[in-house]
């Protein structure tokens, strides 16, 4: 009976909108009238294709050897520290989801490394090399991690919530698309105060099937805030890929209805990151408001370290991996001749010794007092 | 003393805090150019401009969102809740983001924000407009919630609430928007976490809390011509709840009867039961009990509504029984 009720409902409504989604209709009806056939689904989109469009095409000029390096020296500390943080889950230092960076390098590498330090940025709950990138230290993320009283939320937060009123950090946001606004919060103050400070919000192609992401972008564009909202579109919210998700899966074009500039870039080249990100940070700055940014991506783990990523096809993850960010750039520093990759291997022994050392002073750090449970939670808690 | 309107205590609680500090700015649907639909913000975009008078799209949880993160950055954001039930659209926002992230961030950030508008059950207006949300909101940790009665608390706890450097929950009552007072010239500001011991008495404690104030003090009158003596006390703080005040005053009675518009199960009565059992049980001579709303979407029809809530009689009897039932 309910399968029925439920039939006609889809009848009646379909046939009021036109001839295109009748037909629709009648084919879902003859799977719902058919047991033992085929059952019952939704229709299934097309597949998105792997292939990457080059909206922006990586701009190499104005780079000198001293930023290449920084670059280099950022890409590479994101993936050390995401691999080392794998380790110590599997040792048993660290708990709860951990949700790990590896293969998005470029998109934080590539925007914040442009960014002022009075600039704001939110992240979501993959937030460890946003974090990094805009200057929290490697100990005080590592140790955060390991639940420490040193960490950058002195243990509260975990993974999922880092911070850092120093840096700007405005966090960590473990809940899809909530940082959004928030971003959006900190693009208003700095209207609102007439300062030329620039907000940035990360977030996934999950993200951009939210209501805030929507609301967001109205508010930002209506008010012409500075913010750059950076898409990280790496295709799989968990086990959902992105063309079964959203009925339009080019995100950047989202922009256009709510009018504001959207780009699509290559989110596997730093350096076309950098050069899109420069120019939308520019105009947020000048105060020509927001941009929508949408970086083609991919996770080189599982969602989590919980996921045992058995869903996503091998052929798609060698596809994206040939496209690794970090030997791309190395590549384009020695071809340029920026450094030699004998430099290059020097800066990732540094890095290693440096979140070794991170590692370390987690794991000397003390635990916080449990007598210090309440402290925080209200203002006068200092 | 002038004599003022309650909106209009609010409306000069904010325009004085505004004044007395750039940080503070309003926002919300219809606050600016329309003045608010109950007028507290009034005219005040005129003085104060756009930006610090935001007139907001329809988006309660983005522009909720937006507020936490300005008071992150410093500001200090008073969000007007066209009608506080509409903030069930940015729940996520206010528990996990204003009432948690102080926390999880270790202390690194302030959120001096105020969440205000109107609530409760009004005049036929349907169940998503009668809400009462002290219940949904209790649970959040990191939350202040006041619950405002009369002209003079209504603009001195705004003050304070505006003042404070966290997140206060800021409930006003539909149907007292045009409650007269006398206030005083000058300034006052009012504690967030004191109850008002509205009456003192010798045989009872009643506890209540915003509108239903109104209701016991009627049946209040009626008792005190049978001689009955009740201590009333407003309890303005729903969190934290000041169990002082309640306790010197059931040290006293030895009974308390709670009264309050929100639905019974998981109320804040529950709370003020449950804390009185873990703290004064041997003060009591009988069990407290609630007088509260019914667990039931308000329903538009005027005499089932009216029954939705606490009314003087029920009140009387309440306190005629329990006393009734002295040993």
């Amino acid at each position: 009976m309910g399968t029925v009720g439920i039939l006609c409902n889809s009848l009646q409504i379909f046939g009021s909108v036109g001839t295109v989604l009748n037909r629709e209709a009648r084919m879902i009806v003859k799977q719902f009238h058919s047991p033992g056939r085929k059952r019952a689904s939704l229709p299934i989109p097309q597949e998105v294709t792997m292939v990457q469009e080059k909206f922006a095409p990586t701009v190499e000029s104005d780079l000198d050897r001293a930023e290449a390096l920084l670059l280099y020296r950022d890409l590479t500390l994101g993936r050390t520290f995401e691999d080392m943080c794998a380790q110590m889950y599997y040792r048993g230092k660290m708990f709860g989801f951990v949700h790990l960076y590896n293969g998005q390098e470029a998109v934080s590498t590539g925007v914040i490394k442009q960014l002022r330090p009075t600039d704001y940025v939110t992240s979501t709950y993959r937030d460890h090399v946003h974090a990094l990138s805009t200057g929290l230290s490697p100990r005080s993320v590592m140790a955060e991690l390991f639940g420490k009283a040193t960490g950058c939320s002195k243990g509260r937060g975990g993974s999922m919530h880092l911070f850092s009123a120093e840096h700007n950090f405005l966090g960590g946001f473990a809940f899809v698309a909530e940082g959004i606004p928030v971003a959006v919060g900190a693009a208003y103050a700095a209207k609102y105060r007439g300062t030329d400070a620039v907000s940035v919000c990360f977030f996934g192609d999950g993200a951009t099937n939210n209501g805030q992401f929507f609301e967001c972008l109205n508010m930002a564009a209506l008010w012409q805030l500075p913010i750059l909202f950076v898409v990280e579109n790496n295709l799989w919210s968990i086990g959902m890929r992105h063309h079964r998700a959203a009925s339009l899966t080019d995100i950047y074009k989202k922009a256009d209805a709510f009018g504001l500039p959207g780009i699509k870039v290559d989110g596997m080249d730093v350096l076309a990151v950098r050069s899109v990100a420069k120019e939308a940070i520019a105009r947020a700055r000048a105060g020509q408001g927001p941009t929508l940014i949408e970086c083609t991506t991919y996770r080189f783990r599982g969602h989590s370290l919980a996921d045992p990523d058995e869903l996503r096809d091998p052929q798609e993850k060698e596809f994206w991996r040939k496209q690794d960010p970090i030997p791309r750039l190395a590549a384009f520093i020695t071809e340029h001749e920026l450094a030699t990759s004998e430099e290059l291997k020097n800066i990732e022994r540094s890095i290693r010794a440096q979140v070794e050392d991170a590692v370390q002073f987690a794991e000397d750090s003390p635990e916080p007092p449990l007598d210090e449970l309440y402290r925080f939670q209200f203002a006068e808690d200092e | 003393m002038p004599v003022k309107l309650f909106y209009e205590a609010l409306h000069d609680a904010l325009e004085e805090e505004m004044r007395r500090d750039a940080n503070v700015y309003v926002l919300g649907e219809d606050v600016g150019h329309y003045g608010g639909s109950y007028k507290v913000t009034k005219d005040l975009y005129k003085e104060f401009g756009d930006l610090r008078v935001l007139d907001t799209p329809i988006c309660e949880n983005a522009f909720t969102g937006m507020a936490v993160g300005s008071a992150m950055c410093g500001l200090r954001p008073v969000i007007e809740g066209m009608n506080m039930g509409f903030l069930l659209l940015a729940f996520n926002q206010i528990a996990n983001n204003g009432g948690m992230l102080r926390y999880t961030s270790g202390g690194q950030f302030k959120m001096p924000m105020v969440i205000r508008g109107p609530g409760g059950v009004g005049k036929q207006l349907g169940a998503e407009h009668s809400q009462r949300l002290e219940g949904y909101f209790n649970n959040v940790p990191g939350l202040k919630i006041v619950h405002t009665s009369t002209v003079y608390n209504a603009k001195g706890l705004l003050k304070s609430a505006i003042r404070d450097d966290n997140p206060v929950l800021f409930f006003e009552h539909v149907l007292l928007y045009n409650l007269k007072e006398d206030l005083p010239e000058t300034e006052y500001l009012l504690p967030l976490d004191k109850a008002e011991v509205v009456q003192s008495g010798t045989d009872i404690t009643v506890l209540t809390y915003g509108r239903m104030r109104y209701h016991c003090l009627e049946a209040l009158s009626v008792l005190a011509e049978r001689e009955i003596s009740v201590e009333l006390i407003d309890l303005i703080s729903l969190k934290p709840l000041d169990l002082e005040t309640i306790g010197t005053s059931l040290k006293k009675t030895h009974r308390v009867l709670i009264v309050e518009e929100d639905m019974k199960s998981g109320g804040v009565g529950a709370e003020v039961v449950a804390s009185i059992d873990e703290q004064y049980f041997d003060y009591l001579d009988s069990p407290v009990l609630r007088l509260a709303g019914k667990d039931v979407p308000v329903p538009y029809n005027g005499r089932m509504e009216a029954t939705v809530i606490p009314q003087a009689a029920d009140i009387v009897k309440a306190v005629e029984d329990m006393l009734e039932l002295r040993v």
